[in-house]
């Protein structure tokens, strides 16, 4: 946040002594954020110390368009969009490591007592099979869902999904497809997930043209767009912020509705800089767009990209040809991060509208284990 | 006139066939294995594993119940019982697995109850497959060594392995190959128009010329588009049999792949999801003696791979490779359990490869000529079945010769046809990659028109379709 907040001052002309003056503001808002509890938190005060994070979710309006709509948090929205593709197509099928009982974040609670055994069920402990499994489920007509317990763990499947379900499609000719696949896996940084729990891939996957890249920032879209994955003819791979899980609620539509793919979504108009960001760093971005306003003036426009890949350069494009200037923020490493594409993309296209280099914000190596020790180190004091 | 087209065995089973699976439970009937050290060790006997067997083939619970009172190890993973000496198990406790066959080597019926009673024309047809393979791979490979074509892999010495387990098979079963199985695909009937329309990548490729030659694949023949990655098509086909079980509609995988190709963990991952998930599907497994110059001694140190099949829970068998009606038996019964049990079958066919792994590939640098020769003259499963004919009247030099002509022109009318076509149209560069053109494809289909209307002369435009 704190080099968002250089980027703002930068862009808006101002001193050295105000980046100070930014910067404790940051600090003390900062620590306000991790003193409120976060929506579904246990009231006990350990829990809300673990559950404390770097941001403020806020709650989607309530829309009705979808019809009636329930609270649920992101793993609840989760399951509510298994549970409507399950009772809508017999051909639906769950599996990954640990599924059976409800999974390790609880987006399966109950589908298989509901469904069945051969719908929702566990399968040995191997990545590479998992989605190997699902490719080939897929390829024989069924809709394949397969879980990854952790994004951290993705990369023995790395080859199936790269190599396999990327290629199937335009190697056979159109001959066969493995459309109906769509892979689960709780990403991001998350408190105390430290080196091995909190890794955000998106952008090894982004360089893979044939599959799609999803991320939501809440209850209401993981639904919407997870549904969308799954009716999706391309193999799809659905990020799911596990921070969010429990932290985010919405009113959330019972029933069955898509969010379109490739569609990234402007979340507050604005006029002289554009923060683009996908996942939990939306929620940071809208916290760093409102202090911008406040303390300089500085009117943000933000942008919810939602499909990394392909992604929906257009909005982009059209926010910086309006505001001349451009942030992108993400949890992943800066170097070869999807920022760059983002970067170089509305290089190329709106180089003459540009006031202002553009920005990513990120750490390079350091910020899964900063993300911990801040959140941490915030909570203890 | 020999059509080459999709045909059913215009038989049925046999009743008296005496399968041999080597399965847990049915490793003590297996002459020449070594069980000594089984039987010593309580923990492992046979009878207790035969148990597990039943446990799995009904699809219970596999955990054993936790049952404190008795004297009884009480881990969850294992049923066994204690010991009170300490002894390693030796590796070699499967070892020796026989070889299935049917045949010997002169084609004579060793044991007619195992013979699988093929009517005449039926034995024909799979004498001419395998020649007319035979041929195809001698014409296309001649093909690439002109520079014709840029790449090329024969099946010399496998093609018993091919039509016998694809004769086996229900049209209707998916077969996911490796890349040394286009046998399997002839005998279902994929055209020789096809074959060389995809090995000249010209515009009647059902693959629209973006794979290298021999990545043959057809919907229509339920056979799955070949990869170039190894071993990768095993995790799917046990998938692809698990959607299958659910459908209901008794169809069953095969999943053809090299020894080599079994060292992957995808095979790993394949078996033991297949055997957990209790799939319907038939790895086959052709063991030729290389992967590409990698003997099999320096691939493994077991028995093999059918050997691991016990490991994963699976039936397993060894078959002879060259001996087509081995492996037609095997395939048949493996096929017909799968289906009937839900559950995976591993099916090793020991055979040789004759020819360079590609035509990349020299082999003279790691194999002598003299075992090459061995397995050309003396052990071919296509003399073995002439053998097997001549022995019956029911083919003759005469027809010999007659066939050879055909076939050489069938593969030489098809091989000049491929030729003459023009490449498929630059625009399917950018279709397939998503089901729908994406935008940024869409602008990228626009950029290389115009680069191409700009620069038409560096570019051979009047080769592809338009």
């Amino acid at each position: 946040m704190a080099a968002a907040a250089r980027f703002l001052l930068r862009t808006a002309g101002s001193s050295k002594a105000s980046i100070t003056n930014v910067n404790s503001g940051l600090h003390s808002k900062f620590g306000a954020t991790l003193l409120r509890a976060s929506p579904s938190c246990h009231p006990l005060a350990k829990t809300q110390k673990r559950h404390a994070a770097h941001f403020t979710f806020q709650p989607e309006p309530v829309q009705t368009k979808y019809g009636p709509t329930q609270k649920m948090n992101l793993f609840q929205s989760v399951t509510s969009a298994l549970d409507n593709t399950l009772a809508s197509d017999p051909t639906a099928v769950i599996f990954g490591e640990d599924v059976a009982f409800g999974g390790v974040f609880r987006c399966t609670v109950g589908l298989r007592d509901k469904y069945g055994k051969d719908r929702v069920f566990n399968t040995p402990l191997c990545e590479q099979g998992i989605v190997g499994f699902g490719i080939g489920v897929a390829v024989a007509g069924a809709t394949a869902i397969a879980e990854i317990q952790f994004a951290d763990y993705i990369y023995p499947a790395f080859d199936q999904i790269v190599n396999e379900a990327a290629k199937y499609r335009y190697r056979s000719g159109n001959l066969f497809d493995c459309g109906n696949l769509t892979i689960r896996a709780p990403w991001g940084c998350v408190g105390h997930g430290s080196l091995y729990h909190s890794q955000s891939p998106e952008a090894f996957f982004a360089h893979c043209p044939g599959i799609k890249v999803v991320v939501p920032r809440g209850p209401v879209q993981a639904k919407g767009l997870l549904l969308s994955c799954i009716a999706d003819q391309n193999p799809c791979i659905f990020f799911e912020p596990k921070i969010l899980y429990r932290a985010a609620v919405d009113q959330v539509p019972v029933e069955s509705y898509q969010i379109p793919l490739s569609e990234a979504e402007v979340l507050q108009e604005g006029s002289d800089v554009t923060l683009v960001a996908w996942g939990t760093q939306v929620h940071v971005i809208k916290e760093v767009a409102a202090m911008a306003q406040e303390k300089l003036g500085v009117s943000c426009e933000i942008i919810d990209l939602q499909t990394i890949l392909p992604w929906d350069s257009e909005t982009v494009c059209k926010s910086v040809v309006k505001t001349g200037r451009l942030l992108v923020s993400h949890e992943a490493p800066v170097t070869g991060g999807f920022a760059a594409e983002v970067s170089s993309t509305v290089q190329e296209e709106c180089f003459l509208n540009l006031e202002a280099p553009i920005a990513r914000v990120s750490d390079d190596q350091l910020l899964k284990c900063r993300i911990t020790w801040s959140s941490e180190a915030q909570c203890r004091h | 006139m020999v059509e080459i087209e999709n045909r059913k065995l215009p038989f049925g089973g046999q009743s008296d066939l005496q399968f041999k699976m080597a399965a847990i439970g049915g490793l003590r009937r297996l002459c020449g294995i070594s069980l000594n050290a089984v039987c010593r060790n309580k923990g492992l006997k046979a009878s207790r594993l035969c148990q597990y067997r039943a446990f799995r083939i009904n699809g219970v619970v596999r955990q054993q119940p936790f049952d404190s009172p008795t004297e009884k190890p009480q881990f969850p993973g294992a049923s066994a019982d204690f010991v009170d000496h300490l002894e390693f198990i030796q590796p070699n406790v499967i070892s020796g697995i026989p070889v299935y066959r049917v045949m010997d080597r002169q084609g004579q019926i060793i044991n007619p109850s195992e013979d699988p009673q093929i009517p005449k024309e039926e034995v024909r047809n799979f004498y001419q497959k395998m020649t007319l393979l035979n041929t195809m791979d001698r014409i296309l490979y001649e093909s690439q060594r002109q520079g014709r074509i840029s790449f090329y892999m024969t099946n010399y010495g496998e093609e018993g392995t091919h039509i016998g387990s694809a004769a086996a098979l229900d049209s209707n079963d998916l077969v996911f190959g490796q890349y040394r199985e286009a046998g399997v695909l002839m005998y279902r009937g994929f055209p020789l128009d096809l074959f060389m329309a995809q090995c000249y990548a010209n515009m009647d490729d059902l693959g629209k010329g973006r794979q290298m030659p021999v990545h043959y694949g057809s919907k229509d023949l339920n056979f799955v588009t070949i990869s170039s990655p190894l071993a990768t098509q095993i995790p799917q086909a046990a998938g692809a049999a698990y959607a299958m079980k659910r459908e209901n509609t008794n169809r069953a995988v095969i999943c053809y792949f090299g020894e080599g190709a079994a060292s992957e963990g995808d095979a790993h991952a394949g078996f033991n999801f297949a055997a957990t998930l209790e799939c319907p599907i038939i790895f086959f497994c052709r063991n030729n003696g290389y992967a590409i110059s990698t003997p099999t001694n320096e691939q493994y140190r077991g028995d093999g791979i059918a050997a691991r099949g016990p490991g994963y829970g699976m039936m397993s068998i060894r078959v002879d490779g060259n001996d087509v009606f081995a492996v037609y038996n095997a395939t048949k019964e493996a096929r017909r359990r799968a289906i009937a049990e839900n559950q995976p079958f591993l099916i090793e066919a020991m055979t040789y490869r004759i020819g360079h792994h590609s035509t990349s590939d020299d082999s003279s640098a790691y194999r002598s000529v003299d075992e090459v020769n061995y397995w050309d003259k003396q052990d071919h499963p296509i003399s073995r079945l002439r053998h097997y004919m001549t022995a019956r009247g029911w083919w003759g030099e005469d027809e010999e010769r007659a066939w050879r002509k055909q076939s050489r022109k069938l593969v030489m009318e098809a091989f000049e046809k491929a030729e003459r076509r023009l490449k498929p149209r630059p625009e399917l560069l950018f279709t397939d990659v998503y089901q729908e053109v994406t935008p940024i494809l869409e602008k990228q289909k626009e950029s290389l028109w115009r680069h191409l209307q700009q620069y038409k002369e560096h570019y051979p435009l009047d080769v592809y379709d338009k």
